[in-house]
């Protein structure tokens, strides 16, 4: 059934909505073009001077890019991995669990962290891995030497990859959960009956009932290869572990709005969008080619 | 349901009951030990005494920061911001939502508006372009500011969305032989129906607002105009980005009032942990029913 007259109604509605999106979102992007010139703030972006493609030349000869492209690739994957497999099991270990008030009680308590802003677990996660907190206790009470955590380059990338995945794992599992859910209940009385081990059930009827569920998850999580986490690094780093923790994000808001380099920080973060949408391009026309996945 | 009475299946049950409870705890404890540091003697902290429980419990710290003016500032930003931007979230995406989730037949530009909008998800201008809009439009030191620079929240609507669209389309058909509008369907009818999806979409409106620290540290020039995240962000979390040995980061840390920052860090936690148990039991039940697609 439709009106016409409901249209304008639907226009009004869309009004205030559309004026957000315009000017948050879209006329940010017609500043992409100072990419493309030596941009002065005096100036403005229409009269500062066009250089063409020279700050994405100079900036793959700094040899910083190389660091943070890598330190983003290599931290993002690493993060990919840790929130597909660890959420995955953490579901199959609770849809084991027979006692539901514990079942209730333990989703509520994991998906507690995912709530907390990255600057508040940054400040208990500096606690936690102190020098004299409760880690390196431990350590200490197994005969270990105390470990300066958030100061050892070659430990960073780990703490803000397990951290991370602390974080989002309660609240990754909530969609394995519901695939998990819909897997019919006959097929476990069934394979019951044909005499099937409890660990034969999971290998045969509930990893195939949410296969396709993972194998989506996993397409999606293309399009994040180059999030490492802005938020989480931004309050975790220091100088110390710029080698191994800085990131394309990091950076380009160093340089940016600290240096005040804005066409070499634009081009850096339009080099990182660019890729990005290529991939979620991809990784969503996979996904409905193969899993049938419609974003609406 | 299947059950085994085994001994073998009893004794799995009760591991895997303890490596659930093993990882429940890993959650909460690093949260807990902050509250315990918050109540601790400043000495024992320093020293690196206190583990789970407080040592020289006392409540100075809590007290010093009730007559920290700045800190009880940020907190009233961050309210005013809360409430101001969750409530303008909440209207603008129920009123976006609403119209898209028509069939192009009753709505006809409808998919040509999903697309922009996905299209503003997956792609932005990245920081610098961003930052300069901001300051073009003078949202510079104002709450407003810190209101609207987050944007549209594409993904909220999407939610509601689908979950319209996955109401019954006799609802709405009676509701419309009854002679009701669009916007009374819309008020009357669709709101109250989607009570588990707005729940949800007001829990992470909140959520956001309360927690963002970025756009209050690059949008506020001076620092009794950040809001509460940003102030401890600054205060608590940053260590000074000028070069640094490992000694002096070791002697900087221990510097630091580690009873105030925790207690800091406590308070600052607190409204999340009072709205999250109550929309919790909306929010997986919305995200679910969100995502559902016919």
């Amino acid at each position: 059934m439709t009106n016409r007259g409901f249209e304008k109604h639907y226009y009004l509605m869309l009004l205030p909505g559309m004026v957000w999106l315009i000017l948050f979102s879209l006329v940010p992007m017609l500043g992409i073009v100072m990419a493309f010139q030596d941009f002065n703030p005096g100036l403005g972006i229409f009269k500062s001077e066009w250089i063409g493609l020279e700050n994405f030349k100079y900036m793959f000869l700094l040899s910083d890019s190389k660091t943070i492209m890598f330190n983003t690739i290599y931290i993002a994957v690493l993060k990919i991995i840790g929130n597909l497999l660890v959420p995955l099991i953490f579901a199959l270990m609770l849809n084991e669990l027979r006692v539901i008030v514990m079942k209730r009680w333990i989703q509520t308590i994991v998906y507690l962290p995912h709530f907390l802003s990255w600057v508040i677990l940054s400040g208990i996660l500096l606690d936690v891995f102190a020098f004299k907190g409760p880690v390196n206790g431990m350590l200490t009470f197994f005969g270990v030497e105390p470990i300066l955590f958030l100061a050892r380059a070659d430990l960073f990338p780990y703490i803000v990859v397990g951290s991370d995945v602390w974080k989002e794992f309660g609240f990754n599992t909530i969609i394995y959960l519901a695939a998990l859910t819909s897997i019919n209940p006959a097929l476990y009385e069934a394979a019951a009956i044909d005499g099937a081990t409890r660990l034969q059930r999971l290998r045969f009827v509930t990893v195939p009932g949410i296969t396709t569920t993972i194998v989506l998850l996993a397409v999606l999580s293309l399009g994040n290869v180059l999030n490492a986490g802005f938020d989480q690094i931004f309050n975790m780093y220091n100088p110390l572990v710029y080698s191994t923790g800085d990131i394309i994000d990091t950076w380009v808001y160093r340089a940016g709005l600290q240096n005040l380099q804005f066409s070499l920080a634009t081009a850096m973060g339009l080099l990182k969008s660019v890729v990005s949408f290529v991939l979620i391009v991809i990784s969503y026309y996979l996904a409905s080619r193969f899993a049938n996945y419609r974003i609406f | 349901m299947v059950t085994e009475k085994t001994f073998g299946a009893k004794a799995m049950d009760i591991l895997l009951v303890i490596i659930l409870l093993a990882i429940g705890l890993l959650c909460v404890m690093p949260i807990w030990y902050t509250f315990a540091l918050s109540l601790s003697d400043k000495a024992a902290a320093a020293a690196g005494i206190v583990r789970l429980w407080p040592i020289g419990f006392n409540l100075n710290a809590y007290d010093q920061i009730m007559s920290d003016e700045k800190f009880i500032r940020s907190f009233g930003i961050s309210l005013q911001r809360v409430l101001l931007g969750a409530t303008l979230n909440f209207i603008v995406v129920v009123l976006t939502a609403y119209p898209l989730s028509k069939t192009t037949r009753a709505f006809r530009p409808r998919n040509i508006f999903m697309w922009v909008l996905v299209f503003t998800m997956f792609f932005n201008g990245g920081l610098v372009p961003w930052y300069m809009a901001m300051k073009s439009y003078g949202l510079m030191n104002t709450v407003w500011g810190l209101v609207f620079a987050g944007g549209l929240q594409v993904f909220h609507i999407i939610l509601v969305v689908n979950f319209f669209r996955n109401l019954p389309k006799e609802l709405e058909e009676a509701a419309l032989v009854d002679g009701a509008g669009p916007w009374y369907t819309l008020v009357r009818l669709y709101v109250p129906l989607a009570v588990p999806v707005l729940a949800t979409i007001t829990l992470f409106g909140i959520v956001y607002h309360w927690n963002e620290f970025f756009h209050g540290l690059v949008l506020m020039s001076s620092t009794d105009k950040y809001p509460l995240q940003t102030y401890i962000q600054q205060l608590v979390v940053t260590i000074d980005t000028t070069t640094m040995t490992e000694d002096e980061y070791k002697k900087l840390s221990e510097l630091s009032n580690q009873t105030l920052n925790a207690a800091k860090i406590f308070i600052a936690m607190i409204p999340v942990l009072i709205v999250y148990p109550f929309l919790q039991r909306f929010f997986i039940h919305g995200i679910t029913l969100g995502s559902v697609k016919e």
